[in-house]
């Protein structure tokens, strides 16, 4: 599938392997501001604004009233708002329904097709690989060379494909497959590849839990991960406002049928996992790759044999404030966030709210929907009723804490268990303790203040 | 882009695995012009300074012998997650221009090339050897040598290095490769009129 789609995009081929690869969708936020006035400086204008769409979502606040924390962060979205109405790109600005998250809404609008590449300056655009797009983060200056000239070079990596056969069991969900995969693989076991997900329990995913595990390619080392499209994937996509019509549908539909990697296809490293084996998985450390089942313990650095990896966990352990030999299901939390493009959507909110209903929030929490339209939704089905109840803050879409870029972060030693992807050292906040937990999980540790295994909760 | 050919400086080495570009440059910073009043001071921040902005000793960049090491000898995965090309910034205010590592975040190695820093890529324990020259004999310099594709550390034993030609020749030259691409708009045209009529769902 990889191939087909790479050499399908082959502009030119240039010198040591390197293609320019032509981009079909260029997707962008108030972070292209950089690369826009670097565009206007050198005089020139973007080639294809008709391929391109902004949204507003890294710096925008996530509660009601002003946009911006201050003027300087009120700036970044003015300016994303002015270079898109001066080239005539379609954003999706504050106070459209349609702006959010820039991985969610993409797919929600239909801008994400099978087949196509799409790039963004964000590290998280594997998020539309789940639809058999070739989709990849790219740095600012790569963002300004899209714009100039709607390709990229690039040298085409390897391809991985790990495949997770089986069923799921009770209270296990995509998050815990991506979780266990790059505790499997580790946070650069991807590095130079794009990943291909297989097998049944792959298959047996709707596409909010595909995107799920697409996201956090990249916390595998990988620019890019990916998914054949199937029927699942048609279905979502059909009368999206941007996906193809009429005759047009057909066409495109006769062409993704004929996407998927070939039986025999040969790949470049191949890693498989067993559903049944994935537990509800947390994050005990500073890297994603310090991934465990619920039902562990913080791991002891004096057991590891490498020495760069006792060191890390040791600096990992003393940042996150914890002892080795603890169990799990014993680290309190101060604060819970329920977001960002890894698990703000609608099936997100709706597993989460399954285990709040009639339940009390004991610690701080928050529900930050991936798109206005995604808030909406959840609002007719009275999602937003039930966190309200038990106590959570239903906010406006964003990244917010995921990344804290807009102000909105947690608090010095505060330990968060966030549906997020990345537990860096003040990734949520300069000294914050981030775990990382699917929505079912993260929605337990907020009803009882501490890591909970979501299955022992009965729902 | 500045352009690199060879250089002998000062080297640090950094020791821990998969660091991030949050730590290379926390997201606070990000909305910060390039070239800002302090942007220097930005590059590992909240590992290099104390909340009251007095330095912490401990860190490598430091310390008397490594202060304004402008080659970073680091371990694997070096610039792992976010796509922000403001670690790269950050790296050449500081006067930054070599990466040695066993191997780099995918997105911080391209954006490297795309700034005039040089990303090397050797064997771990080739990189690690490197590391342990460099806290036995602080301050030492190397010397890296992008033409003949060479790192030569204290030991003065040179290792040579791979790397892709199309990057090493932009490297060299220096060379805006927007202006490259833009002298294939032929080509540009003439796929899109192609790609247009094989997929044409694809027109918004």
């Amino acid at each position: 599938m990889f191939d087909k789609i790479w050499s399908r995009h082959v502009v030119a081929e240039g010198p040591g392997g390197h293609a320019l690869l032509y981009i079909d969708r260029h997707l962008l936020h108030e972070g292209a501001t950089h690369a826009f006035g670097r565009l206007e400086r050198a005089g020139r204008s973007v080639r294809r604004p008709d391929l391109s769409f902004a949204t507003a979502d890294h710096y925008v606040l996530t509660s009601p009233g002003a946009p911006a924390l201050d003027a300087e962060i009120g700036a970044m979205i003015e300016s994303l708002a002015r270079h898109a109405a001066a080239q005539a790109i379609t954003h999706f600005g504050v106070g459209d329904d349609r702006r959010g998250i820039v991985h969610v809404i993409g797919p929600e609008q239909g801008l994400t097709l099978p087949g196509i590449t799409l790039v963004c300056g964000d590290s998280h655009t594997a998020t539309h690989g789940a639809f058999g797009a070739l989709a990849f983060g790219v740095g600012s200056t790569e963002v300004e060379h899209v714009m100039a000239t709607q390709t990229l070079w690039q040298r085409k990596p390897k391809v991985m494909r790990i495949t997770i056969d089986g069923r799921l069991g009770p209270g296990v969900g995509a998050k815990d497959v991506i979780l266990a995969v790059i505790a499997r693989i580790g946070a650069a076991g991807g590095v130079g590849h794009a990943i291909e997900y297989a097998g049944s329990a792959i298959r047996a995913m709707s596409m909010d839990e595909r995107m799920t595990v697409c996201n956090m390619s990249i916390e595998a080392g990988a620019r890019a991960g990916m998914i054949a499209p199937d029927e699942t994937t048609y279905a979502y996509l059909e009368g999206r406002p941007f996906a193809p019509k009429g005759d047009r549908w057909a066409q495109a539909l006769a062409a993704w049928k004929a996407l998927p990697s070939d039986p025999g296809a040969v790949f470049d490293r191949d890693v498989s996992l067993d559903a049944a084996d994935i537990a509800p998985t947390v994050t005990w450390g500073t890297s994603p790759e310090d991934a465990l089942p619920i039902t562990g313990r913080v791991p002891d650095p004096d057991r590891e044999g490498d020495p760069g990896r006792r060191r890390s966990m040791q600096r990992a352990l003393a940042y996150m404030d914890l002892a080795p030999g603890t169990p799990l299901t014993d680290i309190a939390v101060d604060r819970v966030f329920i977001g960002s493009c890894t698990n703000s959507r609608l099936e997100d909110l709706r597993t989460a709210a399954r285990i709040v209903d009639g339940r009390r929030a004991v610690v701080p929490a928050w529900v930050v929907p991936g798109s206005g339209l995604i808030k909406r939704a959840a609002e007719r089905d009275g999602l937003d009723a039930i966190f309200r109840r038990a106590g959570f803050d239903w906010r406006e879409a964003g990244c917010s804490m995921c990344v804290g870029i807009n102000g909105e972060t947690a608090r010095e030693r505060e330990r968060v268990a966030s549906t997020s992807n990345r537990n860096f050292e003040g990734r949520q906040g300069q000294g914050v303790r981030t775990h990382l937990m699917s929505p079912a999980m993260a929605a337990a540790a907020a009803v009882t203040g501490r890591l909970t295994d979501v299955r022992t909760l009965g729902r | 882009m500045h352009a690199f050919t060879r250089l002998t400086a000062v080297a640090a080495p950094l020791d821990l695995p998969n660091v991030d570009t949050d730590r290379i440059i926390p997201a606070r910073f990000l909305r910060k012009p390039r070239g800002a009043p302090g942007y220097a001071t930005f590059l590992f921040h909240d590992v290099r300074f104390n909340a009251d902005g007095t330095e912490r000793p401990e860190f490598v960049l430091n310390r008397a012998p490594y202060r304004g090491a402008k080659i970073l000898v680091v371990a694997e995965n070096f610039g792992c997650g976010s796509s922000r090309e403001m670690a790269v910034w950050a790296l050449d205010a500081n006067g930054v221009r070599v990466v040695i590592a066993p191997s780099l975040g995918d997105i911080f190695h391209q954006n490297c090339f795309k700034n005039g820093v040089l990303p090397v890529l050797l064997p771990g324990e080739v990189v690690a050897d490197m590391r342990a020259q460099l806290h036995a004999m602080p301050g030492a310099t190397m010397t890296v040598d992008l033409e003949a594709q060479t790192v030569t550390p204290p030991s003065g034993a040179a290792q040579r290095f791979e790397i892709d030609p199309f990057r090493k020749q932009m490297l060299l030259t220096g060379r805006d490769e927007i202006a490259l691409t833009l002298g294939e708009e032929a080509a540009i045209a003439a796929f899109e009129a192609r790609h247009a009529a094989e997929m044409p769902w694809l027109v918004v």
